[in-house]
């Protein structure tokens, strides 16, 4: 059977079975009613036949479920659009041949984990002369100047020492979120460098696990980096994005 | 000690005399100065609490009149002995006075020496001895409930929300949790004074405070009380306010305390000289409250490569271990701290995991030690997630570890839900369990992967060990001989709270807890 792309279903074992797995739990005493509480709540998330296949009772009045249904929704794949990243991604020395013929200058970046979070492990992945699964950080970029400003960084700290260093990029990282907080940060960067006549100047760049590029550009960043984003990701960005500006004269930071 | 790694013993030894020259050179003036959290813990020690009118807490309050009026540098309990003789009033009243603007600190003459020492003695003994109760009341409660199996399961509760906290932690104690933390807002630790009253606003965490503290207690205990089990209570002793976190853990009957030489130093950019007076005076009272205090080294490996850096956790293992026995806290009560946090995709990491974790234990034989889960390589591959974590459990179990911080299949995505904890549990439970005796059934092969990796270790921590004792420690952090972060002698937040101490300087808790560990048998200096 050939797949209708106008009508994408979930996959399991048979094109269009629909089929999908979910865990949740319910704020009800296991037993039962619970199970048939989880029945219609997939139900109501369109998943046909239920089969709930683990009931776990969490103490306290907490019952945990897993349950396997056929969703019954369908996508249309032919009319998806999402923004990308159109940079192709360079390796350490093609960044730094780049920025040297190109650019003719050291390239400065700032970056900090904003806010509350104090969960550098992202930013230090980025950043710091070791870097991430053998790529190494800006840090270790000859053409780069890369400040690790740490974590719990306030935003307007962030943006007085991007001014003060003439940073051509601000790199924010968001680890740990509750409640959303990220959001909040991030868009409090945005409007704060908006308000500083700084937008146009500098790069804005967020990155961390519950980031993507199209959450990026939602919130007013140039770009987005999600899990699996390795240093050299980042710097062929910022490298080649900074010489498009240049070229079309446009935001030019030098 | 067990020796199936074929350790050079001599290089343990060695190791351990370099980590005690290490921590007597910093002692070697640490009792020089006191700082402004370490007065305030001895102002809540005596029972001072609340807050202003505007919402600094009162400890806050009169020592920072204290300071203002050049008063400080004798401590603040003399200060507050000459007041209640003068004043016939409590403590509490006193601080509330000063705060009211009721009464000023010039109001309060010198009086006899005798008087005021013998009043401030007096009240020093009673806020000890009424910690003593609360000491032997875990004691007692410990005794009755079942023991619970090792390693015993660890697991953290961080809704913001105190009150959210409480439900999910009691949950979690009824899932089979022996131990629960909450974790901390994450902007505390550089908070100059402790939040007041139960709160429900906090991100990443819930704030430390003594209500807090007292709605969780409470929570767990009547979890307890439902499984006929003792279920023990983590909070963190660390950032600006270790030792009045200290005071209030051992007031409210918190069993474990994060609670570092250096974490605040290297991760929280705290002044040096600060973290390490601080903590002194708050390990005095883990030691003296019967608190177990946990240590930070997984923190190296997760901004260090794990497996090039894996010893410099043991080398901090060391100095932790020689600095707390300056405190007075017994081995017993160390729960030294170390992870796993190797790549996942080395060849044979497994291996070098068992090495590391089995050195732990054969080095600290008496020592609780705290492992970690690998948190740095883990993704939002919740299923991978959970494998790794089973592999963790499995090396813990082998190895004789004791405080088993649950990996959760969502770390790197969200704190984790009550599913999530659930879930672990199962995990450690399983695998605890199925693989009880492996460890006594095990031999490495002589100079193999695993013999071979723990030598290195323990080479390359006694040879970093001894460099720090040329150097000293502060020199080393300077140099970012850990965890690659390097820190001034001078920099960092909350220098301005230390003071050297006046030749009048007096704080009765210091003799108490010295005392008191000299009695147990515990060492101090």
């Amino acid at each position: 059977m050939a797949i209708d792309l106008g009508k994408v279903k979930t996959y399991g074992d048979t094109l269009n079975d629909g089929a999908m797995q979910v865990s949740f739990t319910l704020p009800v005493p296991v037993g039962d009613e619970a199970k048939e509480a989880a029945r219609q709540i997939a139900l109501k998330m369109g998943l046909e036949s239920p089969a709930i296949t683990e009931m776990a009772d969490l103490g306290a009045g907490f019952t945990f479920f897993v349950l396997y249904g056929k969703c019954t929704h369908s996508v249309d794949f032919t009319a998806i659009k999402v923004p990308k990243q159109q940079q192709r991604i360079l390796n350490f020395k093609e960044v730094n041949n780049l920025i040297k013929n190109e650019l003719g200058r050291k390239v400065v970046v700032v970056a900090a984990c904003t806010g509350s979070d104090a969960h550098t492990v992202g930013i230090d992945a980025i950043i710091n002369m070791k870097g991430y699964m053998g790529e190494y950080g800006l840090e270790r970029y000859p053409e780069m100047e890369a400040y690790n400003l740490g974590s719990q960084v306030p935003n307007a700290e962030l943006l007085a020492r991007a001014v003060e260093l003439g940073a051509d990029a601000i790199l924010v990282s968001q680890v740990v979120t509750q409640k959303n907080i990220h959001l909040e940060n991030l868009t409090e960067l945005v409007e704060l460098s908006e308000a500083e006549g700084l937008r146009d100047q500098v790069l804005l760049i967020c990155g961390g696990p519950r980031i993507s590029h199209e959450l990026a550009i939602e919130l007013g960043y140039d770009a987005g980096f999600g899990p699996g984003t390795l240093p050299n990701h980042v710097a062929s960005y910022i490298a080649a994005e900074l010489k498009r500006r240049k070229k079309t004269g446009k935001n030019d930071t030098a | 000690m067990a020796n199936k790694l074929d350790l050079d013993l001599s290089k343990v030894d060695l190791s351990r005399k370099m980590a005690g020259k290490i921590a007597d050179r910093l002692h070697a003036w640490i009792g020089d100065y006191t700082t402004t959290t370490t007065e305030r813990a001895a102002a809540r020690l005596l029972g001072i609490d609340g807050v202003d009118a505007a919402g600094v807490p009162l400890a806050n309050v009169m020592v920072e009149k204290l300071q203002q009026a050049g008063l400080l540098d004798r401590g603040l309990v003399p200060w507050l002995a000459k007041a209640i003789v003068a004043r016939g009033k409590t403590a509490q009243e006193i601080a509330q006075d000063l705060a009211d603007g009721k009464l000023k600190v010039e109001d309060v003459p010198d009086g006899p020496e005798e008087k005021w020492r013998d009043t401030a003695d007096g009240l020093a003994g009673k806020a000890a001895a009424q910690i003593g109760v609360v000491r032997a009341q875990r004691e007692s409660r410990i005794a009755k409930a079942a023991p619970p199996s090792k390693p015993m399961l660890y697991v953290i509760v961080a809704t913001g929300n105190v009150y959210e906290d409480a439900v999910q932690a009691k949950a979690a104690a009824l899932q089979g949790a022996d131990i629960v933390a909450v974790i901390r807002h994450t902007g505390q630790s550089l908070l100059d004074y402790v939040p007041y009253g139960p709160t429900s606003e906090g991100f990443g965490g819930t704030y430390a405070t003594q209500e807090n503290f007292r709605i969780v207690r409470s929570a767990l205990d009547e979890a307890g009380e439902e499984t006929g089990r003792y279920i023990r209570l983590v909070n963190y002793a660390s950032g600006l306010c270790m030792p009045e976190i200290s005071a209030m853990g051992a007031m409210e009957r918190l069993d474990m305390m994060l609670n570092d030489a250096m974490y605040g130093i290297l991760f929280r950019d705290i002044n040096m000289r600060r973290t390490f007076i601080d903590q002194h005076f708050s390990r005095m009272i883990n030691a003296y409250a019967g608190i177990i205090i946990n240590t930070g080294e997984d923190n190296y490996l997760t901004t260090t490569d794990a497996f090039d850096k894996g010893y410099t956790v043991l080398a901090s293992q060391f100095i932790n271990e020689q600095l707390a026995l300056h405190s007075g806290l017994k081995e017993e009560q160390m729960g030294l701290g170390h992870a796993f946090e190797i790549n996942p995709a080395m060849e044979d990491g497994l291996l070098m995991e068992i090495a590391q974790a089995q050195l732990c234990r054969e080095l600290f034989p008496k020592s609780p030690l705290k492992y970690m889960p690998p948190t740095k390589h883990v993704t939002g591959n919740i299923f991978k997630t959970y494998l790794i974590n089973g592999m963790y459990n499995l090396v813990a179990v082998m190895t004789g570890q004791e405080i088993q911080l649950l990996g959760m299949l969502t770390e790197a995505i969200h704190t984790p839900f009550i599913s999530d904890r659930y879930l672990s549990i199962d995990n450690a439970n399983y695998i605890f369990n199925n693989a009880r005796h492996l460890g006594d059934e095990l031999i490495f092969a002589p100079g193999g992967k695993v013999q071979a990796r723990a030598t290195r270790l323990l080479d390359e921590a006694c040879a970093m060990l001894q460099e720090i004792e040329q150097i000293g420690l502060e020199t080393a952090m300077e140099r970012g001989l850990f965890a690659d972060i390097k820190r001034t002698r001078e920099g960092g937040k909350g220098g301005s709270g230390v003071i050297r101490k006046g030749s009048s300087y007096y704080n009765p808790f210091l003799n108490i807890f010295v005392d008191h560990a000299i009695s147990t048998e515990g060492r101090l200096s």
